[in-house]
C-alpha cells in the first residue's frame, strides 16, 4: 500500500471499529483508494482461478422441465433500444438483420437470421441469475456459438469473444461485454434467437442475445450485431472487457 | 457458572506457607483461536454491511429456484441506510468487491481453524459437551442463572457452561458453514459443477433468503456476544483474547 495512513488505520481498524460511523469513513477511504481497491479485486481473482482450475470446463448448468419456467421473464438494463440503426429495423422485423463475425477470424463474414435458423439448434430451459440478485427460468433455443467460431475459424492468437450490441448505453457507448474462449465452447453457450418457443421479446434482446449460462445476467450480451475475435481485452473500451467493466468495476468474471 | 463455589485446582496442593491458593494455569485462548477470532470478527463485520447493499440491489426475497419482480415474495424490504453499508453509499459492483475478498478470508479462516482446533484440542476439550452436561438439572441451572443475570462481572474460571457452548457450537459449525455453503450456492458456475448444492437448498432463491436469515442470526450472535462480554469483565475479556489470558487448569 502506497498510502501510509490508510493502511494503518485498516491494521487498527481490526481491534477497534466497532463504531459504524468510523468504520464507514474508514472504509469510503479505503474503497477510493486504488491500492485497497486492487487487494480486494484479489479476492474475485482467487474465485475465477479456483472455478477455472477445480470445475469441469464443460459442467452444465442445471436444465429444468418447461413446467418450472417462470410466468413472465423478466427484462432489465436496455429494453428497448432507441438508438439507430434499432427502431427501424425493428419495424422491419429484423428482415436485414445479421451477425457480424470479424477480427482474429479466417473467414470473416456475416450470417443472417434465416442462415443463423438453418444451423443446429439448441434448447435449454435454464435459470438466469441477475447479479442484483433475482433468477428466471426461460427456454432459449439458438445456435451454439463454438459452432460458428468453427465455421469462421478462430485464429490462433485469439483468446476472448467479444460482443457487440446495438444498444447505447449512458456517454453514448453501446453496450459490448466478452468472455473467454473456454466458456465460449462451453455446450451450452448458444446464441438464442428465441425465448419460450417464441422469437426473443425486445426486452429480453431481440432479435440476437447472448447465453452464457454459467455467469451472471450482465455477461449475456442482448441486441446482438457482431462478434470479434481478440488476442487481449486491452483495446476493448476501457480495457477491462465489457461495459459495466469498465464504467462501474464489474467483476470481468460473473461466475459468482 | 454452576460450580463457582467449588474449589480451584491447585488448592489441594496448595504451596505450604502461603494463605492464597495458586491455581495451576495455562493460556485461556491459543494463538490460533485469537487469530481467527479477530479474522472472523473483521471478515463479519464487512461481510454483513457490504452484503446489506448488494441486498439493495434487490431488496426482495423468495423461496425455490426462481423469483424476480412479478412473482410471489415472502419479504419486500425498502433499502438498508447508508450508514450501515459498505461502502456508505450504494454501490452494488463495490460492495460486491468487498463481500467476496472477505468471503474467502472466512472461508479459508473457518477451515484453518477447524482444522487446527481438532489438532490441538480446542474443539474436544472446550466446545464439546459431555454426557453430564446433558442432564436436565445442569440445563435448567444454567438457564435460570442466566436469566437472573447471575454471570454478571464473572469471567468464566472453569471453561464454558452448556449455554456458551451451544451458542458457540451453533455460531462456528451451523450458522458460519451455513453462510458459506449458501453463498457458494448463488454462484452459477458452481451450481454446474455442485448440482447437488442448490438440490440441498432447495433452489436458488432459497439459497439467498436463508442467506439472508443465517446473515441476521449472525447478528443476533453478534449482539448478544458483545452485550455479554460487556456485562462480565468486559477489559479482561478483552484482553484475553488479545493476549491469550490465564485460566485454571482442569481436573478431568
Amino acid at each position: 500500500m502506497s498510502d501510509t495512513p490508510i493502511s494503518r488505520r485498516a491494521l487498527l481498524g481490526s481491534t477497534a471499529a466497532i463504531g459504524s460511523g468510523l468504520l464507514l469513513s474508514g472504509c469510503d477511504r479505503l474503497n477510493g483508494s486504488e491500492t485497497f481497491r486492487g487487494i480486494l479485486q484479489t479476492g474475485g481473482d482467487v474465485n475465477f482461478a479456483v472455478h477455472r482450475a477445480l470445475g469441469s470446463h464443460s459442467a452444465l448448468a442445471r436444465e429444468f422441465p418447461i413446467s418450472a419456467r417462470s410466468p413472465f421473464f423478466r427484462g432489465n438494463g436496455t429494453q428497448n433500444p432507441t438508438a439507430a440503426p434499432y427502431p427501424a429495423a425493428l419495424a422491419e422485423n429484423f428482415a436485414n438483420w445479421t451477425l457480424e463475425a470479424r477480427g482474429l477470424v479466417d473467414r470473416p463474414g456475416r450470417w443472417t437470421l434465416d442462415a443463423l435458423r438453418a444451423m443446429p439448434q439448441r434448447t435449454q430451459t435454464t435459470r438466469h441469475d441477475c447479479v442484483e440478485g433475482w433468477s428466471a427460468i426461460g427456454t432459449w433455443t439458438g445456435v451454439p456459438l463454438r459452432l460458428l467460431l468453427d465455421q469462421v475459424g478462430v485464429q490462433k492468437a485469439a483468446r476472448y469473444v467479444v460482443f457487440r450490441c446495438a444498444d447505447v448505453m449512458g456517454g453514448g457507448i453501446p453496450y459490448y461485454e466478452s468472455i473467454d474462449l473456454i466458456d465460449a465452447r462451453h455446450p451450452q453457450t448458444i446464441i438464442a434467437h428465441k425465448l419460450n418457443d417464441q422469437p426473443l421479446p425486445v426486452r429480453n434482446g431481440a432479435p440476437l442475445r447472448l447465453r452464457v449460462e454459467t455467469q451472471l445476467g450482465y455477461k449475456h450480451a442482448k441486441y446482438l450485431q457482431a462478434i470479434e475475435l481478440v488476442a487481449s481485452l486491452e483495446d476493448i473500451g476501457q480495457g477491462k472487457g465489457g461495459y459495466w467493466e469498465d464504467v462501474a468495476s464489474y467483476a470481468w468474471y460473473a461466475g459468482i | 457458572m454452576d460450580d463457582a463455589a467449588e474449589p480451584i485446582l491447585g488448592d489441594q496442593n496448595g504451596a505450604a506457607g502461603s494463605d492464597q491458593p495458586s491455581p495451576v494455569l495455562r493460556t485461556k485462548h491459543a494463538l490460533p483461536t485469537r487469530l481467527w477470532h479477530w479474522l472472523t470478527a473483521i471478515s463479519v463485520i464487512v461481510l454483513f454491511m457490504s452484503g446489506l447493499n448488494i441486498f439493495n440491489a434487490h431488496p426482495m426475497l423468495y423461496w425455490g429456484s426462481y423469483g424476480a419482480n412479478a412473482d410471489p415474495h415472502w419479504l419486500k424490504l425498502s433499502q438498508f441506510p447508508a450508514w450501515a453499508t459498505i461502502p456508505g453509499y450504494y454501490s452494488l459492483a463495490d460492495a460486491r468487491l468487498w463481500h467476496f475478498f472477505f468471503a474467502i478470508i472466512l472461508a479459508f479462516g473457518l477451515l484453518a481453524f477447524l482444522l487446527v482446533s481438532i489438532v490441538n484440542r480446542h474443539i474436544q476439550r472446550d466446545l464439546h459437551i459431555g454426557r453430564r452436561e446433558w442432564a436436565r438439572d445442569n440445563i435448567r441451572r444454567d438457564i435460570v442463572s442466566h436469566a437472573k443475570f447471575e454471570f454478571v462481572g464473572e469471567t468464566t474460571q472453569k471453561g464454558y457452561n452448556w449455554l456458551q457452548k451451544i451458542t458457540y457450537i451453533a455460531a462456528i459449525f451451523i450458522l458460519i458453514p451455513g453462510m458459506i455453503v449458501t453463498g457458494i450456492a448463488m454462484s452459477p458456475a458452481m451450481d454446474a459443477n455442485w448440482t447437488w448444492l442448490l438440490e440441498l437448498l432447495g433452489g436458488r432463491q432459497s439459497a439467498r433468503s436463508i442467506h439472508f436469515i443465517f446473515a441476521w442470526s449472525l447478528f443476533a450472535f453478534f449482539l448478544l456476544h458483545i452485550i455479554l462480554v460487556l456485562l462480565t469483565r468486559p477489559l479482561a475479556q478483552m484482553r484475553g483474547m488479545i493476549t491469550g489470558g490465564r485460566k485454571p487448569v482442569e481436573t478431568d
